[in-house]
C-alpha cells in the first residue's frame, strides 16, 4: 500500500472514530448516569428483561435521568442478572443477582439518594477508596481477558461503542501491511485453533494464501454443540464486532472476498446480533466494496446451522452449507485445499478468529507473553456442574486445573468432595483428583487423555457415578452420530448398550475389557474426529475409575449410589418417629406403609427410588437411608391390613 | 504408469487412481463395501479397506489415498486385520443373518469378506442389535430391507450418477440411519427412471425390484 492510500485509509477511519467519540461523550457527558444491564441469553434467562423494565419504570416514577444500556455477558453466570451502575462521583459498581425489587431500590437509594447499597454490591470495576474492587476476588484478578475484554461492557448492537474501545483499529493496521506480514505475525504468535484440535492458525492461513485458486473463502465455525459449553454464544451475543474484525483481517491476509459465519440454529439471539453487526459494519464502510477506501472487498454472511452436532466438524459443516446432508468427508483433501464449493477455505473457530484483532493490534510477542511456550494466549472455559462460581472464565494457558476450579471458580458447593472434571465435551475425558495439578494447555490435556476441546468443563462432586457419566456422553454421541461410518454408527451404540447393562447391574465378566477394546477400535477406525474421540469418556473413566466399574460389574454396587437399579432406600426404625407421616405423603407410588409399632417402612417391590422420602423426612429424625447394593436394605413385610 | 510394492510384491498401476483400485486391478483383494470404481471421491464410510502405507503409524483407508511411485503398501498386518475384523463384526451385529432365504446368498459381499477374514457370520463378543425400522414400501418399484442394509451408500451414489438427481438418500441419524426414497408413492409423478442401477450395485441385496410387473 502506498503512502497516499495509507493516508486516505487513516483519514476515513479517523472520521469514524471521531463520530464514536462524539457519541460516547454524549452518553457519558457530565452528570449522566448509566445503567448497564447484562442481556445476553444467560442474563435474559435469569430475568434481565424484567430488571430492565423495573429500572425504566422506577426512573420514570422518580423523574430521574439515566441511560439504560443493554450489554452482553461478563461471564459470571452464578451472579446473573448483573448490572453495572455508573454514577458520577462513584466508580462503576457491579451488582449481582439483581431482581426488579433491587432495581427499584438502586434507583431510589443510589441514583436518587447517593447510597450505593453495599449489601448488594459485588464490587467496583475500578480501584477506589470507597468501594472494594472486584479485582480483590480471584475470579477477577486471576483471569486474563483478551477475547472477552469488552464483553459485558459494551452494547453489542452499537458498533460505535466497540470502535470507541479501540475496535477495528487492528483491521486498519492490518490493511496497511502486506498480507504475508500478517500471516507471519499470526504464525509467530503461536495461535492454535480453539475449536479443539489445536492446529496452528497461521499455517492454515498460509496454505490457503498459497493456493493457486484465487477465489478463496473464510468460514467461522460457530456451531458450538458440546453439552454445557457456551463460550461462542456468549461472544457472539456480547461482542460480535470483534469477530467481524478478526474475520476481515483473516480474509485480507489470505485473499478472500467471501466469509461465512456458521451459527448454530439453537442460537437465535447470537444470529440476530451477528446479522445486525454485519449490517452496521457495512453501513459505515467497514465491510462491503472498497473497505475504508482501500481496494479490499469483503462480504460476510450468517449461515444458520442445520441442527446437527456433527456439523461442527469442518467437512460436515461445508457439506451442510452446500445444501447436502451434514456428513464428514475423508481428509485429505483438507478444506484449505478443496473446501466450500471446491475452493480453498479457511475454517476457524470463533475464539481463534476473535483472538486475531488483539494479536494484530498488540503484536505477536505480546501474545506469546501470555500462556505457555507451546500453547500461547488464553483459554476460555465454560465451567459448569458442581461448582460455586459457574460461568465463563478466560485464563492464560498453563494455569492448573486446581487453580481454575478451587481458586478462580470457588470450589465445590455444599461441603462435598471433588471427584472428577470432564473437559472437552463428548470428545473429552474425565480427569480425577490426581490430575488436578496438570497445567491447562493443548498438549498436557491430551496427554492426560482429555482434550482442550472447544472449552466445555463440567465439574463433578462425590455424588457423580463415573459409569453414569460415560453413559451420558455416549448416549449423546450415539444419537448425534451422522450414521455414515461403521465404527461411529454401530460402535458407539454397542458402547452405550454395555454401559447401560453395567448400570443396570447386568454387567458381565469381561465387559470392562470389551469396553476398552471396542473403544480403541472406534478410535483407530472412525472416519472423522467425532467418531475418533467419542470413546474418550469411556477410556478415561475406565482408566481413572476402574474400581467403580468393577464394583458395578462384580458386586452389583454403585459406589456413588446413583445407578437406580443398584440402590435402595429404607427407613431406619431406630430414628423414625412414631406418628410422623412426612414421608408417606411425599411418595408418588404409595410405597410407604406403617409397621406394627407405628413406624414407617418402604415396600421395595413398588418403590421407584425417587428419593422424595429422603427429602421429606424431617432433619431431626433423618431416618431415610440409601444403600447400594439394594440387598442391604432390610426387608420388612407390609402388614396384611395396611 | 506407477510402480508400487504391495505385500512385498511389485505391482504396476495407472496414475491417479486409489491404492484400493490399484490393488484390485492386480488381483490383490482388500475387503471393501462402499467403494465403486467410478467414484471420484470415495466416501470412505465402510471402514474395511485399511492398509498400512510406508510404515504409517495408523492404518488408513486405501480408497482415500492415491498411488504414488515407490509406495510401500501392506494389506495384511495385525493392526489392519484387527480394524477390519472390528468393523466387519460391527456391521454383522446389525445385519439380519438369514442367508438361506436371502436373495444375495452366495453372491453376498459379506459372505465373501467373512471367508477372506476367516470370521464367522455370528458375532461372538457383541450382542445383536435390534433396530426398529419398518421395511420401506413407499417406492412403486423398489423394495428396501433395512435390516439387511449395511449403509454403504453405493445406491445413493449410483442413483445420482445415472439419473442426475438425488432420488435415494440417507435419512435419520445414528443407528437409525436408513436409505430413503422420498415422496415416490405416487407412481405417475415418480421421477425414478426405473434403471435399477441401485439394485445392481447393492452388495447385500437390500434394495430389490419389487415385483415382476416392474420389470
Amino acid at each position: 500500500m502506498n503512502q497516499n492510500s495509507r493516508g486516505k485509509l487513516n483519514q476515513v477511519f479517523a472520521s469514524i472514530k471521531t463520530e464514536a467519540e462524539r457519541r460516547f461523550q454524549e452518553m457519558k457527558g457530565h452528570n449522566t448516569q448509566n445503567i448497564f444491564i447484562g442481556m445476553a441469553t444467560c442474563g435474559l434467562a435469569s430475568g434481565a428483561m424484567e430488571v430492565k423494565a423495573a429500572f425504566e419504570q422506577a426512573l420514570l416514577e422518580r423523574k430521574l435521568n439515566a441511560h439504560i444500556i443493554p450489554v452482553g455477558c461478563l461471564g459470571h453466570c452464578y451472579a446473573e442478572p448483573l448490572v453495572i451502575v455508573d454514577k458520577p462521583g462513584f466508580p462503576p459498581i457491579l451488582y449481582h443477582d439483581v431482581t426488579p425489587g433491587k432495581a427499584r431500590l438502586l434507583v431510589k437509594a443510589f441514583l436518587e439518594e447517593g447510597d450505593p447499597v453495599f449489601e448488594h454490591v459485588l464490587g467496583a470495576l475500578e480501584e477506589s477508596d470507597t468501594i472494594p474492587s472486584v479485582l480483590e476476588f480471584p475470579r477477577f484478578n486471576q483471569e486474563k481477558k483478551v477475547v472477552m475484554a469488552n464483553s459485558g461492557l459494551i452494547d453489542p448492537e452499537d458498533i460505535y461503542q466497540y470502535i470507541q474501545k479501540g475496535g477495528y483499529s487492528a483491521l486498519v493496521k492490518a490493511l496497511t501491511l502486506e498480507p504475508e506480514k500478517i500471516i507471519k505475525e499470526i504464525q509467530e504468535s503461536g495461535l492454535r485453533g480453539r475449536g479443539g484440535a489445536g492446529f496452528l492458525t497461521g499455517i492454515k492461513w498460509q496454505l490457503v494464501r498459497n493456493a493457486k485458486e484465487k477465489d478463496r473463502i473464510i468460514i467461522c465455525n460457530a456451531d458450538e454443540g458440546d453439552p454445557g459449553a457456551y463460550m461462542d454464544r456468549a461472544l457472539l451475543e456480547s461482542n460480535p464486532h470483534l469477530l467481524i474484525e478478526g474475520i476481515a483481517i483473516a480474509a485480507y491476509a489470505v485473499g478472500a472476498e467471501t466469509a461465512i459465519i456458521y451459527v448454530r440454529a439453537e442460537y437465535p439471539l447470537a444470529g440476530k446480533r451477528m446479522k445486525n453487526a454485519i449490517g452496521q459494519s457495512r453501513q459505515i464502510g467497514l465491510l462491503g466494496k472498497g473497505i475504508l477506501g482501500t481496494d479490499f472487498d469483503l462480504d460476510v454472511a450468517v449461515f444458520q446451522g442445520s441442527g446437527a452436532f456433527v456439523c461442527g466438524e469442518e467437512t460436515a459443516l461445508i457439506e451442510s452449507i452446500q445444501g447436502k446432508r451434514g456428513m464428514p468427508q475423508p481428509r485429505p483433501p483438507y478444506p484449505s485445499q478443496r473446501g466450500l464449493w471446491g475452493k480453498p477455505t479457511v475454517v476457524n473457530n470463533v475464539k481463534s478468529m476473535a483472538s486475531v484483532p488483539p494479536i494484530v493490534g498488540n503484536g505477536a510477542q505480546w501474545y506469546r507473553g501470555i500462556g505457555t511456550e507451546k500453547s500461547s494466549g488464553t483459554a476460555i472455559f465454560s465451567v459448569v456442574g458442581n461448582i460455586i462460581h459457574a460461568g465463563l472464565v478466560e485464563i492464560p494457558m498453563g494455569v492448573t486445573l486446581r487453580t481454575l476450579i478451587f481458586e478462580i471458580c470457588g470450589g465445590i458447593p455444599n461441603q462435598k468432595k471433588f471427584k472428577a472434571v470432564q473437559i472437552g465435551g463428548p470428545s473429552g475425558g474425565c480427569l480425577p483428583e490426581s490430575s488436578l495439578d496438570i497445567p491447562i494447555d493443548f498438549d498436557s490435556l491430551t496427554e492426560a487423555g482429555a482434550m482442550m476441546g472447544s472449552g466445555g468443563m463440567v465439574v463433578m462432586d462425590e455424588d457423580a457415578c463415573m459409569v453414569d457419566v460415560a453413559r451420558y456422553f455416549l448416549d449423546f454421541t450415539q444419537k448425534e452420530s451422522c450414521g455414515k461410518c461403521t465404527f461411529c454408527r454401530i460402535g458407539t451404540k454397542h458402547l452405550l448398550d454395555i454401559l447401560e447393562r453395567i448400570a443396570r447391574g447386568e454387567g458381565r465378566n469381561g465387559d470392562i475389557e470389551l469396553l476398552e477394546n471396542l473403544s480403541l477400535d472406534i478410535n483407530g477406525g472412525s472416519l472423522c474426529g467425532l467418531g475418533k474421540t467419542a470413546p474418550n469418556p469411556v477410556l478415561t473413566t475406565v482408566k481413572y475409575f476402574r474400581d467403580e466399574y468393577e464394583a458395578h460389574v462384580r458386586e452389583k454396587r454403585c459406589p456413588a449410589m446413583m445407578c437406580r437399579a443398584l440402590t435402595a432406600y429404607y427407613i431406619d426404625l431406630d430414628t423414625c418417629s412414631r406418628g410422623c407421616d412426612a414421608c408417606v405423603g411425599s411418595c408418588p407410588t404409595e410405597s410407604i406403609f406403617t409397621t406394627k409399632n407405628r413406624k414407617k417402612a418402604i415396600d421395595q417391590s413398588s418403590c421407584v427410588k425417587c428419593g422424595e422420602c429422603m427429602s421429606a423426612c424431617p432433619p431431626e429424625y433423618d431416618a431415610v437411608r440409601k444403600v447400594s447394593p439394594p440387598e442391604l436394605a432390610p426387608k420388612i413385610e407390609r402388614p396384611e391390613d395396611g | 504408469m506407477v510402480k508400487l510394492v504391495v505385500d512385498n510384491k511389485e505391482i504396476e498401476s495407472e496414475e491417479g487412481i486409489t491404492v484400493l483400485q490399484a490393488c484390485l486391478d492386480n488381483e490383490i483383494y482388500i475387503p471393501n463395501l462402499c467403494y465403486l470404481k467410478e467414484m471420484d471421491n470415495p466416501p470412505g464410510s465402510c471402514r474395511l479397506c485399511f492398509v498400512e502405507i510406508d510404515g504409517s503409524r495408523q492404518p488408513i483407508t486405501s480408497c482415500t489415498v492415491k498411488v504414488k511411485e515407490g509406495m510401500v503398501v501392506k494389506t495384511n498386518t495385525d493392526h489392519v486385520r484387527r480394524l477390519q475384523r472390528a468393523a466387519f463384526e460391527l456391521l454383522l451385529s446389525v445385519h439380519h443373518i438369514d442367508c438361506r432365504n436371502c436373495p444375495a446368498n452366495r453372491k453376498c459381499e459379506l459372505q465373501r469378506i467373512a471367508k477372506f477374514l476367516k470370521f464367522g457370520l455370528k458375532p461372538k463378543r457383541l450382542e445383536q442389535l435390534e433396530r426398529e425400522v419398518k421395511t420401506e414400501q413407499d417406492h412403486p418399484c423398489l423394495e428396501y430391507v433395512p435390516n439387511r442394509c449395511i449403509l454403504c451408500g453405493r445406491c445413493v451414489f449410483v442413483c445420482r450418477k445415472e439419473s442426475g438427481q438425488a432420488m435415494i438418500s440417507f435419512a435419520k441419524r445414528g443407528l437409525d440411519t436408513v436409505i430413503s426414497f422420498f415422496g415416490e408413492e405416487d407412481k405417475p409423478r415418480a421421477t425414478c427412471k426405473e434403471c435399477y442401477a441401485c439394485t445392481r450395485v447393492c452388495p447385500v441385496s437390500a434394495i430389490l425390484v419389487k415385483n415382476s410387473h416392474c420389470q
